[in-house]
């Protein structure tokens, strides 16, 4: 494969290093010093930044302004975007918003359902879906057109993404969704946090038997558990997470005080385990309300320094 | 068919409290099958305010009829020479059959006595559940008889999202995911491979989005 | 049995509490009962196997609608008991009627009476 943007992340990916990417919650006001802050105490440590879009419906300061803030500071962003809140008119606007500022990445996602955010009772969009976004994007840049017909004046070129969840039902239908994302044309995936490292591995083995692997960069996703109480909340609470018993015992089995030690110590040992998955081509690391650890993280997993590209 | 359910009584007494003669108007459709504003609804409606303005000292006379639909001219007009001598109408129709009310006799005071919920079905007696959402474009043959536009809480074409659990929805555990449905369907129908189809952009410009439709027959107009 | 149970009660028979719907509760309240109650068979033993059930919901359905208009919806009651069970049958009379007169009339009745006026 070779490049077809100027993106950092791609580029590192298409050279066979291994890629680290991590995220940034904007903040619940209009202070970019929340951002720049936490962009400073990882950017060292990640070759990209994704910036979430209104996570679990929550409003928050745009995905596209956070991620304007940290190219101003010279940082390599991730937009990431939903198909909740905006139709195609304004998805399509937003991109070249975006690739005005000569932001390179973009992850397509669904979005959380807003009744479980801070306005229950607003309407939802869901013009067209993120396989559909994931089209339009490409559309975009390679035909260099609107999804309209008309011509598009200095195309975006962004690296295409998307998330991919091993762990929601039906699983029979998790591999196939992915060939259909490929199909779609995404370039590389993101996926949801993993503890169940056994049926993450039956998921990769099932892409790879079907070559998936060779042409999408898959980066595992982690998250480092603060405390025994996160644990069993995700593993209760949270929608197409899956956490297997032992993980949350070996948490809880552990004093109050060692616990984010434990957390991070699983965090450490799943990244090494999957540095040996062929076609774990990366890491994503959402640490959540604990940016301040990835450097850890990621030092400790034996990634750093990361490659200059 | 549609599906409604009764406005709580102390919306409809808010709504009329202020006049004298009230028509309850029933229909005889939809509404009768879903146990919203049938005859019997309106029974039981026109005797709760008759006991309640009773008790707030008020003198109030309230008539009940039935017709069979508030949908059609024919139906409505049956009303046609009783209806000046009523202050208000509470119609207990759908949001359709309360319009074309008020429609039809423009100067009386029509007020909705139902809450028009969805198309849909009766799973059995007391429960029912939306199907169709009126998208004007139907999908039903690509989904395997299963619509995601009305039964997936984001209608997404390409599902399902990553917070399909155990079959059931992320938004609620009594929610069956759509997309769930639809692949049992297809893998019982052996048309899984059919799944990685992927579905094009929707055009919404039949659905509401386009504007308030309407369907001409150009072969049966008189 | 001959028992004795209080003469202020106007009993209608039914074949099956079953047949007892809503409407039939709200207008008697209307028309000045001051307290109406459904007297069926245990649950589970009724003939006709669900009639009694659906009385049961009845009268709570009935019980919201009254407390919604002022009347008081715990001036409707449901009993069961066996067709063998005559003590109790009186016993339930009591019940009801006492309840009810501690209760005072039915709140509508004033209004009946200054329109009759």
């Amino acid at each position: 494969m070779s490049v077809k943007t100027p993106s950092k992340l791609e580029k590192i990916l298409d050279s066979g290093q291994l890629a680290v990417t991590s995220e940034c919650g904007p903040p619940r006001g209009s202070d970019p010093k929340a951002i720049t802050r936490k962009a400073e105490m990882i950017k060292d440590h990640v070759d990209a930044i994704n910036i979430t879009d209104n996570q679990t419906s929550v409003t928050r300061l745009c995905s596209l302004a956070a991620c304007i803030h940290l190219k101003l500071m010279g940082l390599e962003p991730t937009l990431q975007m939903v198909v909740r809140d905006r139709n195609r008119i304004a998805l399509q606007s937003d991109i070249l918003g975006a690739a005005s500022f000569d932001i390179h990445n973009i992850l397509c996602l669904s979005g959380d359902h807003q009744t479980f955010g801070d306005c229950p009772q607003g309407q939802n969009v869901f013009d067209i879906d993120s396989m559909q976004l994931i089209q339009t994007v490409r559309h975009m840049r390679d035909e260099g057109k609107f999804l309209g017909g008309d011509e598009i004046t200095r195309p975006p070129r962004m690296f295409v993404g998307a998330a991919a969840n091993p762990f929601a039902d039906p699983f029979e239908i998790r591999v196939p969704r992915l060939a259909k994302k490929v199909a779609a044309g995404v370039e590389f995936i993101q996926t949801q946090c993993i503890y169940n490292l056994d049926k993450f591995e039956l998921w990769m083995k099932q892409a790879r038997d079907r070559g998936l692997h060779e042409k999408v960069y898959i980066l595992a996703g982690v998250t480092p558990f603060k405390s025994a109480g996160m644990a069993k909340y995700m593993k209760n609470r949270v929608p197409g997470m899956d956490v297997p018993d032992e993980v949350v015992k070996r948490m809880a089995g552990v004093p109050k005080e060692k616990q984010p030690e434990e957390g991070l110590t699983i965090c450490v040992e799943t990244i090494q385990r999957l540095k040996e998955c062929e076609g774990v081509r990366g890491f994503h690391i959402m640490a959540i309300e604990w940016e301040e650890k990835v450097p850890e993280i990621v030092e400790r997993s034996g990634l750093y320094p990361r490659p200059s590209a | 068919m549609i599906v409604a359910e009764k406005k709580p009584i102390e919306e409809v007494i808010e709504m009329v409290k202020d006049f004298q003669k009230v028509l309850i108007v029933g229909c005889n459709e939809c509404v009768t099958v879903c146990e919203a504003g049938g005859k019997k609804e309106v029974g039981i409606l026109a005797s709760a305010l008759r006991m309640y303005f009773m008790n707030q000292g008020k003198k109030m006379d309230i008539d009940e009829i039935t017709l069979e639909r508030q949908c059609d001219h024919e139906y409505l007009e049956e009303l046609r020479n009783t209806i000046d001598q009523y202050d208000a109408v509470i119609s207990l129709a759908c949001g359709v059959g309360v319009q074309f009310l008020a429609e039809k006799y423009f100067s009386t005071h029509v007020y909705p006595g139902v809450n028009t919920c969805f198309m849909g079905v009766t799973e059995e007696r007391g429960v029912w559940s939306e199907r169709c959402q009126g998208c004007g474009q139907c999908i039903l043959d690509r989904t395997a008889g299963i619509c995601p536009i009305s039964r997936c809480a984001k209608r997404l074409l390409n599902g399902p999202c990553g917070g399909s659990t155990k079959g059931k929805c992320e938004i609620s555990k009594d929610l069956d995911c759509a997309w769930q449905l639809i692949i049992d369907r297809l893998r019982e129908l052996d048309r899984l491979d059919e799944y990685e189809r992927i579905a094009p952009l929707k055009d919404w410009s039949t659905e509401r989005a386009g504007g308030p439709r309407k369907v001409v027959r150009e072969d049966v107009r008189q | 049995m001959r028992l004795r149970y209080p003469d202020t009660i106007r009993i209608i028979r039914v074949p099956c509490t079953g047949k007892v719907d809503v409407i039939h509760i709200l207008r008697a309240f209307e028309k000045g009962a001051d307290g109406v109650y459904v007297v069926g068979c245990m649950e589970g033993d009724c003939r006709f196997e669900t009639g009694n059930l659906r009385a049961r919901r009845r009268v709570e359905h009935a019980k919201t609608i009254l407390d919604a208009v002022g009347v008081g919806g715990d001036r409707v009651k449901m009993f069961n008991l066996s067709s063998g069970e005559g003590p109790r049958f009186a016993e339930y009379a009591v019940e009801m009627t006492d309840k009810i007169k501690e209760m005072g009339p039915n709140p509508i009745k004033r209004f009946r009476e200054k329109r009759a006026a």
